[in-house]
């Protein structure tokens, strides 16, 4: 601020004579000032500020060799299949769809906090109790109807990056699933 | 009254060009030019955080049903498009592919490249004559062929694995999803990079 003000009141009193030390050698910025917030703005505006990120997502090898490859079993206690549907149906049942564990049949659900992940990370806890854990634990298996958007089928696959699932995939529903789910 | 005119009511800028100018640095480095898309697309948002490699990458955007394609960098696109003329029975000259080195993306039908070669640059990224890389039709799938044809040129050129990612529009049915997985798999490119924005709402 050196700019205001050169000529006080008190100076005055002193003398007359302006020294020619107080002489105003600042230089006019406005103009750069202007420029650069002009520029400001346009970056701001072009660069993309939430870069895309990505999820990985690795699925199994189609063209089977059934010399090598079996069926991965898994228990129905720790099987949970996550059915997807339209208008952001979701339904969740363990083990086998037409035998589920427990007697429980497929049980309505909702995405976020409140909902599927509430149920999966009590299933976990329950494992965990039991000794299961990580790649022996829960094994999630998520099925979406062909209506469904995918913008469902990532919020699951996203569900189980929070909840932190090490087992899960993808897979075609079946009849009886269909059926559920109509 | 006459000497207080002559105080002066200039505000010292020096400070404000400073940060203005820090601000300006900052922006020019840390942008990045965002690559002109012939289909935009609204992605679904996540909370993972997995950065998409910038190299040898075949971005699949799907919206509509339809099916766009990207392939990065210019060599690349050259090599794959002559391997794709190769496979389609079409001659490609020099310029044409070099036309096509320009080309972010694209979802033109093979057949009809040369046409859209044939344009000046600025229309070449006009949404009508992009109407979707065919994939249905398992006779013409071009979508399979484009992949294909991809990850060869990379393990012949540079040996190393083509990645593919999938840039899927958030109302997108996932039957078309699907569709497009199921097309990848058969070639045994059974990994994907699923493009998403950054969640901000609480989920």
């Amino acid at each position: 601020m050196a700019e205001l003000n050169t000529g006080g009141g008190e100076g005055k009193k002193g003398g007359k004579k302006v020294r020619s030390k107080k002489q105003n050698t600042g230089v006019d910025l406005t103009a750069m000032v202007d420029l650069a917030f002009l520029l400001i703005t346009f970056f701001m505006l072009t660069t993309s500020l939430s870069k895309p990120q990505s999820m990985d997502l690795t699925m199994p090898d189609k063209i089977k060799d059934p010399l090598k490859d079996k069926p991965q079993e898994a228990k129905e206690s720790k099987t949970m299949t996550i059915l997807i549907g339209k208008d952001r149906k979701l339904k969740y049942y363990m083990g086998m769809i037409n035998d589920p564990f427990g007697g429980v049949g497929p049980t309505d659900s909702a995405y976020g906090k409140e909902g599927i992940r509430k149920v999966i990370l009590q299933k976990m806890a329950n494992l965990r109790a039991q000794g299961h854990e990580g790649k022996n634990g829960i094994v999630v298996l998520i099925k979406a109807t062909e209506d469904a958007t995918y913008t469902d089928m990532i919020d699951i696959l996203d569900e189980m990056a929070i909840t932190g699932v090490d087992v899960y995939a993808l897979q075609d529903m079946i009849d009886e699933e269909k059926a559920v789910m109509q | 009254m006459a000497k207080m005119k002559k105080s002066s009511t200039r505000i010292d800028m020096t400070a404000m060009c400073d940060v203005s100018f820090l601000l300006l640095t900052f922006f020019v480095l840390t942008s990045t030019a965002k690559t002109p898309e012939v289909h935009p697309v609204d992605l679904p948002a996540s909370t993972k955080e997995t950065k998409i490699p910038s190299d040898d990458i075949l971005s699949i955007t799907v919206g509509q049903e339809n099916v766009y394609i990207g392939i990065a960098g210019k060599e690349d696109r050259k090599d794959i498009l002559t391997r794709m003329g190769q496979e389609y029975q079409i001659e490609f000259t020099e310029a044409e592919k070099n036309a096509f080195a320009g080309l972010e993306n694209f979802g033109a039908d093979i057949r009809e490249m040369k046409t859209l070669l044939a344009k000046s640059p600025s229309d070449r990224m006009q949404e009508e004559f992009h109407k979707g890389v065919p994939y249905k039709d398992s006779l013409n799938n071009q979508l399979s062929s484009w992949v294909r044809n991809a990850r060869e040129s990379s393990w012949q050129r540079k040996e190393s694995f083509l990645k593919v990612a999938i840039k899927g529009d958030a109302n997108e049915q996932f039957g078309t999803i699907k569709e497009i997985m199921n097309i990848l798999q058969e070639q045994r490119q059974n990994r994907f990079y699923l493009v998403t924005g950054l969640r901000t709402d609480d989920f």
